[in-house]
């Protein structure tokens, strides 16, 4: 009797076994579309992010560049990256070749921020371009501020130790293993002590920006690396 | 430095703002570019095809053709173009090569036409990039291992004073060298196919004697059949021995498969003789005959093809392991699914699992015998089910396997695996060398004083050499770095200033000591910073010469001004920082290798500040050359002297 059934049973299966098969083949030709959940999804992750620049006139507008300055600029920046948009990922590996021996990721972290003005994650040719004017044309002042912008991490108007010492640790971290003197644990926070000594006049642990420019505007060696890179353009 | 990085190198010099606040030295003057048109269109005209670039793009290699003052060797002074007169069509992927900063290998080009021309714009070509470097290298073997097969026809003319013994052995193996070789060769030919087809016929029922039984031809002509056999065998035999006597090396030879082949060919003949009246082994003797047929494998030596499709077989080893995996698996499915489905009909054959092994192997290679058939319903589906499955199982794995015979066939490709990896290592290791330049570049160009020309204080490190050194130090200077080169050296270092460290060489800095107490560092800045350039030379040659650890960091104690104690603890270096970009990796491995040897010596040394004199006695000794191999050797004995006197 079992044997009866247990042979029934494998009938049934077989029958079922050849009837999913046959509808798969059936969908798979395409002939009858059994509703599953994925299709759609698929298109929307093959198109890519891309953006267009403001036209050239208004970017000189914005900018101290001249209009051969910006093509260069594009040219350059598009090649890099042809959709437009730098993303965090893409601008770490960029700045990260030109410091081959040390780990720049960090620092450029901090770079990208103050570069990326309205916060949503990725740089535009026109924030890179508003970024570079001030740098590299704008006035000591505006400089300063940029400077400031950048060690002030959490954008609040102030600068706090800890804030300078994550920022020293990434300058250090740069620098890399193989270094004469080798580059103790202690140098970074030293460096900011050194740091907070020379400019935060008030001794409140807190340098802000006024106190910033003018520690700066009295610092003769800042002054003059300030217009070093006049001419990098 | 990659391509289109080098368009950001702006970029990264004006982010430098950044650090100018925080840094508490003066910061080195920037370096000026003299051409102010950097911006512009130049012409390249290759054979009348006129391409056109921007100066800027093939300025990014400075070190091919295109990249440096070489071009203006092919430029013409009337048309204000440069004119090279080479291919244009292969000149378009080594301009895109500028472009985009990889380099691509059109497939449809000859190699060697490709090599020339790389080599032609100094380009080398393990920067091409990884979807085309596949190709590249098989078309490079494939064009190598032709070149290879012409030398060898070549060179298989008479090489003079050779032994009788080497002249045998080349004519077993290449028979159309003499004639001698060639005849020797159609005679075991013939014996062989002889032999194989006495075994043959052997068995063949011939006559039938009157008590009404076939017997085989081999029972009843014994003596015929025995005569054969035994030409055939001692001719192998005298073959075999002829070439272990020939055979260059005795014991690989007797390793060798086709030797196995000729020994198991014989031996049951001679196994035969001597236990011929045996009644209990005279089974036993029967098996041995069945490896008489192995004779037909000595036919290998005499066929090439044959060669091919045993080493197809071989190469192939893992699809026909994968056929047999599959196999086995979906016999043992569906034997299992047979066995129950047929359990419940009568008379069934089906008895179990390992009896339906037979029905699903002769079902699935859709032989189908017959003689193991479903009755059941369910029997019959599955087995249906099963013979469609098995026409897809072994129809996949089988076109590898041909198109890799037909591959090995056409280029009758040698066993090459272990040259492969050894180009790939070759290759990495050009790569990781042309890489690291880059990243060492800055060191060396200290080292070579380099920077110290853009130092704010200048001539108190020029009067520090001796007039000659001085010379040899602006020929250096006139030898430029591109332009690129010395923006970026003047980023690191400003960094350098910023942070008040210096980059070193790995191999010094692993030379292995952890300098703790130059806290007074900074304030020794003018002086100390111009003897780095001595420090560094001097160390680095010796480090070169490899010295022992000891005495480099004398040297070192001598030339530094302010040093309280010395370590050597290689071994307790922090690990590494993962992210590292991969332009470090060989710095990495040769830093930990060269810290193994040389960190074993923990002693602290206390050295004396030495007075600048020492310094003056030591620069002398020590210009600083480009290359360190030539330089003179410092007297080491006196630093030595000067440390025990403590």
């Amino acid at each position: 009797m079992s044997v009866r059934w247990e042979t029934e049973g494998l009938q049934t299966v077989g029958i079922v076994c050849l009837v999913i098969m046959f509808l798969k083949l059936m969908h798979l030709l395409g002939l009858i579309d059994i509703t599953e959940t994925d299709s759609s999804d698929s298109d929307l992750e093959l198109s890519t992010v891309r953006h267009q620049p403001e036209g050239l006139e208004q970017l000189q507008a914005q900018t101290k560049f001249t209009k051969k300055e910006l093509q260069s600029l594009y040219r350059g920046f598009k090649n890099e990256c042809p959709s437009g948009l730098v993303d965090e990922e893409t601008f770490k590996t960029i700045y990260s070749q030109f410091f081959p021996q040390g780990d720049a990721t960090t620092y450029a972290h901090f770079l990208f921020n103050a570069f990326d003005l309205d916060r949503n994650g990725s740089i535009r040719f026109e924030d890179f371009v508003i970024g570079l004017s001030v740098l590299l044309r704008g006035s000591v002042t505006e400089k300063l501020n940029w400077a400031f912008n950048l060690y002030d991490i959490n954008k609040d108007g102030y600068i706090t130790k800890e804030e300078m010492l994550l920022i020293m640790k990434s300058i250090y971290d740069m620098m890399g293993r193989y270094t004469y003197p080798s580059v103790r644990d202690e140098a970074p926070s030293e460096h900011v002590e050194k740091f907070f000594q020379k400019m935060d006049r008030n001794r409140d642990g807190v340098v802000t920006i006024e106190e910033f420019i003018e520690t700066c505007q009295k610092d003769e060696n800042i002054m003059n690396s300030m217009q070093l890179f006049e001419n990098v353009i | 430095m990659a391509a289109g990085v080098a368009a950001w190198l702006p970029f990264a010099r004006a982010a430098a703002i950044g650090w100018m606040p925080v840094a508490n030295l003066p910061m080195p003057v920037a370096p000026t570019n003299k051409n102010k048109h950097q911006d512009e269109l130049i012409i390249l005209n290759v054979s009348g095809r006129r391409f056109q670039t921007w100066r800027n793009t093939l300025d990014r290699y400075p070190d091919t053709l295109l990249g440096s003052s070489e071009k203006e060797f092919f430029f013409n002074e009337e048309t204000r173009e440069y004119f090279f007169d080479r291919d244009p069509d292969l000149f378009r992927s080594i301009l895109n090569f500028y472009r985009t900063g990889k380099l691509h290998y059109p497939r449809y080009e000859c190699i060697s036409a490709y090599d020339e021309e790389l080599a032609f714009f100094g380009i080398i070509p393990e920067i091409i990039s990884d979807c085309c470097y596949e190709e590249y290298k098989d078309r490079k073997r494939e064009n190598i291992e032709r070149l290879m097969d012409d030398l060898e026809d070549n060179k298989d003319s008479k090489l003079p004073n050779m032994t009788f013994r080497e002249t045998m052995w080349r004519a077993f193996e290449n028979p159309h060298t003499s004639t001698m070789a060639l005849v020797f060769y159609y005679v075991t030919g013939f014996f062989i196919a002889i032999s194989v087809i006495t075994n043959v016929v052997e068995t063949v029922p011939c006559g039938s004697m009157p008590n009404q039984r076939d017997i085989p031809c081999g029972e009843r002509y014994t003596e015929a059949f025995f005569c054969m056999d035994t030409a055939c065998v001692m001719i192998f035999t005298v073959e075999y021995l002829m070439r272990l006597f020939a055979a260059p090396s005795r014991y690989r030879f007797m390793r060798s498969v086709m030797s196995i082949i000729d020994v198991v060919a014989i031996l049951p003949y001679y196994i035969g003789l001597v236990m011929t009246n045996n009644e209990d082994v005279s089974g036993a003797f029967v098996t041995l005959r069945v490896f008489r047929v192995f004779r037909i494998f000595k036919f290998s030596r005499h066929s090439q093809g044959l060669r091919i499709l045993g080493y197809t077989l071989k190469s192939c080893a893992s699809e026909l392991g994968f056929l047999l995996f599959s196999l086995t698996m979906a016999i043992i499915i569906f034997a299992t699914v047979m066995f129950y489905a047929e359990k419940g009909s009568s008379s069934s054959k089906f008895t179990s699992i390992p009896a339906s092994f037979w029905y699903t192997i002769v079902t699935m290679t859709t032989l189908g015998y017959g003689d193991m058939v479903p009755k059941t319903i369910a029997g019959k589906i599955f087995g249906s089910i099963c013979s469609l499955s098995g026409v897809l199982v072994i129809a996949l794995p089988v076109p590898v396997i041909v198109s890799n015979f037909s591959r090995i066939y056409h280029q009758n490709q040698r066993a090459d695996k272990r040259r492969a990896q050894k180009v790939q290592k070759a290759r990495l290791a050009r790569m990781r060398i042309s890489k690291s330049g880059s990243s060492n570049a800055f060191v060396h160009s200290k080292r070579n004083g380099l920077n110290q020309s853009l130092e704010l204080t200048l001539p108190y490190y020029k009067m520090k050499l001796s007039p000659q050194g001085s010379l040899e130090e602006d020929q250096q200077l006139k030898k430029t770095t591109s332009l690129l080169e010395s923006q970026h050296h003047h980023l690191l270092h400003c960094l350098e200033k910023t942070t008040n460290h210096e980059f070193v060489d790995e191999r010094l800095y692993e030379q292995g000591y952890l300098q703790t107490a130059l806290q007074n560092f900074p304030s020794q800045s003018p002086s100390l910073s111009s003897e780095e350039g001595i420090t560094g030379t001097c160390c680095s040659r010796r480090t070169k010469k490899n010295m022992q650890p000891l005495s480099a960091t004398h040297t070192h104690t001598h030339n530094l001004q302010e040093l309280s104690a010395l370590h050597i603890q290689c071994g307790e270096q922090q690990p590494l920082n993962t992210s590292r970009s991969s332009l470090n990796l060989m710095s990495d491995e040769s830093g930990s290798l060269n810290c193994k040897s040389s960190g074993l010596v923990t002693t602290a040394i206390i050295s004396i500040p030495t007075p600048p004199s020492n310094n003056s006695r030591a620069s002398p000794d020590a210009p600083p050359p480009p290359n360190p191999d030539a330089p003179p050797l410092p007297n080491p004995g006196t630093d030595v002297v000067k440390i025990s006197a403590l």
